[in-house]
């Protein structure tokens, strides 16, 4: 069955207090649907990371109007939890560091939340180390503390490690192209088209064209001050690409 | 966790109070009365202790029932036994009254070179009442093994524990205290270690009311390493005090401190000291140590105190960290974003916490049975067995 993932007129806040409340996004407007790969590209600053939080249920943000439903179901009705299992994946810009849990242990209390029951352990280790070398990982990092001193690409890695053991309907990928160096990026992209190919629905957030040469999205929307401002086909990015965020008042380039 | 304290000290700042040199003596009279102002009880709810700080006429004893191979001799022995008292040194007026106060002694002897796999088990248990206690572990020059002594419970028991690390053995000795509610306990550890002796020293405080356990570690002898770990978890009205004070008087001796503190309750409270003193003759030292506090509750409190006295510039190596701090909710939504429910996320946040010094304890059923009960105490289910690894 394809999946959906529906998000209307969301605005969210940050903030600590009611009083103390910043609009970030100002009514964000969006659908992806399985098999669809949707490129969300904009500016330092311009919300992207408050978008894929606040469909992840971060708790730092509010939402303080719109939906965001999932094959029909509120997904703000939700807890982070039943968020991942109803079917959203977010691999996240700065994974958090969880001290004294080891990743293997971590990667099977994960998939055993997922499917709803331990995968069995002899084809579960198949799938992690096949997982692992297809990501050119170090067996040994799966006895290593939860994203404790990982290295940028490795934390990068571990998400799209993740995003394929943990299958979920639609995926966000929040800049997961930043820190990485050519061959890295090459690698994790892969991860990402095998997982594309199984037909969910991905939203992959970037700021810089180049993960794109690797992961061919079929919309792009430019993100701006809380809000999509266009949107388009690939020819978008090359737009960016060329001249980068200028048309929106940001001095910033797209390629690099 | 999120830090909501680090304060790494800067070395040989009397941070404490607490004398580089400790008055100790056998006569409770040379102690004065304790008071909320001492340096030695200030953080110690004295008031309910009012009973320890006299003389009193034991109403009850802890019973011990011993697990051992033969090899291992164990008896109860009058104090005047040659074999008792070699290592106390009471440095507190309880500690004292129990040296003049205790009936007998428990001793358990390992005897030279003998190598014991398995652990020796102690379980205590004691009807309610007051108690004087004395205990003697030596294990013999050359030997290896493991003592657990666990207690089990209610009453007010004020103790003495003499640690003999003879030449070049080792010895890991652990003190459970898994006391039923309303236990009050007081303890002083003083471990002695031979040349090139090896100590780990494991404290674990899971119930009572009251529990302050003084550990001083004095080495006889050069090459001397002690490890000190410590788990408590402290839950509503419990309060859990460690006193350590490690005296480095001889050359090319180690000291290692880590314990780690969970605290749940608003009334739940923990207090950790760690004086280390590194005398003139103690060249090549190497200690560090190591407190960390995490608060499951808003009113929860753990103070912690590290102190270190350097005395020569030819050491090794010398520091000390401690670091108190909350739940982490970025670690939480983290796991949490992977599918995990919030007390699953939890489990594994406070299990990573404990990890490390669990796994140095090197005891699997006491790693397991200490992981099940901070569990059971939190209201999650029954602990799974650790989880296979992937490789
Ligand atoms: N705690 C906060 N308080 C106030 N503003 C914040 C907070 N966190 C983020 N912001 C602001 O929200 C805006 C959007 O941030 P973010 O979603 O991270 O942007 P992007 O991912 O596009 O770079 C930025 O202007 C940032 O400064
Ligand atoms: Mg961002």
């Amino acid at each position: 069955m394809p999946n959906t993932l529906e998000i209307r007129d969301l605005h969210v806040s940050v903030g600590d207090g009611a009083d103390d409340l910043t609009e970030i996004l100002k009514g964000v407007d969006l659908t992806v649907s399985s098999g669809e790969t949707h490129a969300i590209m904009g500016p330092n600053g311009s919300g992207k990371s408050t978008l894929a939080y606040s469909i992840a249920g971060h708790p730092k943000y509010t939402v303080t109007s719109g939906e965001i439903l999932l094959d029909g179901a509120d997904v703000l009705a939700m807890t982070v939890d039943e968020r991942a299992r109803a079917g959203l994946f977010l691999a996240m810009q700065y994974p958090v560091e969880v001290p004294g849990v080891s990743v293997s242990n971590f990667l099977r209390t994960a998939a055993t939340a997922m499917r709803g029951e331990a995968p069995k352990l002899r084809t579960w280790v198949k799938e992690v180390n096949g997982a692992m070398a297809a990501l050119d990982m170090d067996k040994a990092f799966a006895e290593r503390s939860l994203n404790e001193g990982f290295s940028g690409g490795e934390k990068k890695r571990h998400e799209i490690l993740q995003l394929e053991l943990l299958r979920p309907k639609i995926a966000i990928l929040d800049e997961t192209d930043s820190g990485l160096d050519v061959d890295a990026l090459r690698v994790v992209s892969e991860g990402v088209n095998r997982v594309r190919e199984t037909g969910i629905g991905t939203l992959l957030i970037t700021h810089y064209t180049r993960i794109l040469r690797y992961i061919k999205p079929d919309f792009v929307h430019v993100f701006f001050d809380g809000r999509i401002a266009e949107s388009g086909g690939p020819e978008l990015a090359d737009h960016l690409e060329a001249e980068g965020y200028t048309r929106f008042g940001v001095n910033e380039t797209a390629s690099a | 966790m999120t830090l909501i304290d680090d304060r790494p000290h800067s070395h040989g700042a009397g941070s404490t109070g607490s004398p580089a040199e400790r008055f100790t003596s056998r006569n409770p009279e040379d102690f004065a009365q304790p008071s909320g102002r001492d340096e030695d009880w200030r953080f110690t709810p004295i008031r309910a202790l009012r009973p320890l700080f006299e003389a009193f006429e034991p109403t009850t004893r802890i019973t011990g029932d011993v697990e051992a191979p033969d090899e291992v001799s164990w008896s109860i022995l009058p104090r005047s036994d040659e074999r008792v008292g070699r290592a106390s040194q009471p440095a507190d007026r309880v500690s004292a009254l129990a040296w003049a106060g205790a009936p007998q002694a428990f001793v358990l002897q390992i005897p030279a070179g003998a190598q014991i796999a398995a652990p020796v088990l102690v379980h205590g248990t004691v009807e309610p009442g007051q108690a004087y206690e004395h205990m003697v572990i030596e294990a013999g020059a050359g030997s290896r093994a493991t003592v657990v002594v666990d207690y089990a419970g209610a009453a007010t028991v004020a103790e003495n524990v003499e640690i003999i690390v003879g030449d070049g053995a080792a010895l890991t000795f652990v003190s459970l205290q898994d006391w039923a509610l309303g236990a009050v306990h007081l303890s002083a550890h003083d471990a002695c270690l031979g040349r090139d002796a090896t100590l780990k020293h494991v404290v674990v405080n899971l119930g009572g009311e009251l529990v302050r356990l003084s550990t001083t570690v004095r080495y006889d002898a050069p090459g001397g390493q002690v490890e000190l770990l410590g788990v408590s978890f402290a839950g509503p009205k419990q309060h859990f005090e460690s006193r350590l004070y490690i005296d480095h008087s001889m050359p090319q001796c180690a000291s290692n401190v880590l314990y780690k503190n969970a605290l749940l309750g608003d009334t739940s409270r923990t207090v950790w000291i760690g004086d280390v003193r590194i005398r003139p003759a103690a060249t090549g030292t190497n200690t560090y140590e190591m407190n960390r506090n995490l608060l499951l509750s808003p009113g929860a409190r753990a103070d912690s105190v590290p102190n270190l006295e350097i005395e020569t510039g030819e050491i090794a190596g010398a520091g000390h960290a401690s670091a108190t701090g909350r739940f982490d909710d970025l670690q939480l939504f983290y796991l949490q974003s992977r599918g995990i429910d919030a007390e699953q996320a939890q489990r594994l946040v406070i299990r990573g916490f404990f990890a490390d010094v669990v796994a140095r304890i090197g005891l699997p059923d006491l790693q397991q049975r200490i992981m099940t009960a901070i569990e059971a105490r939190l209201g999650f289910a029954a602990a799974e067995p650790e989880l296979e690894t992937t490789s």
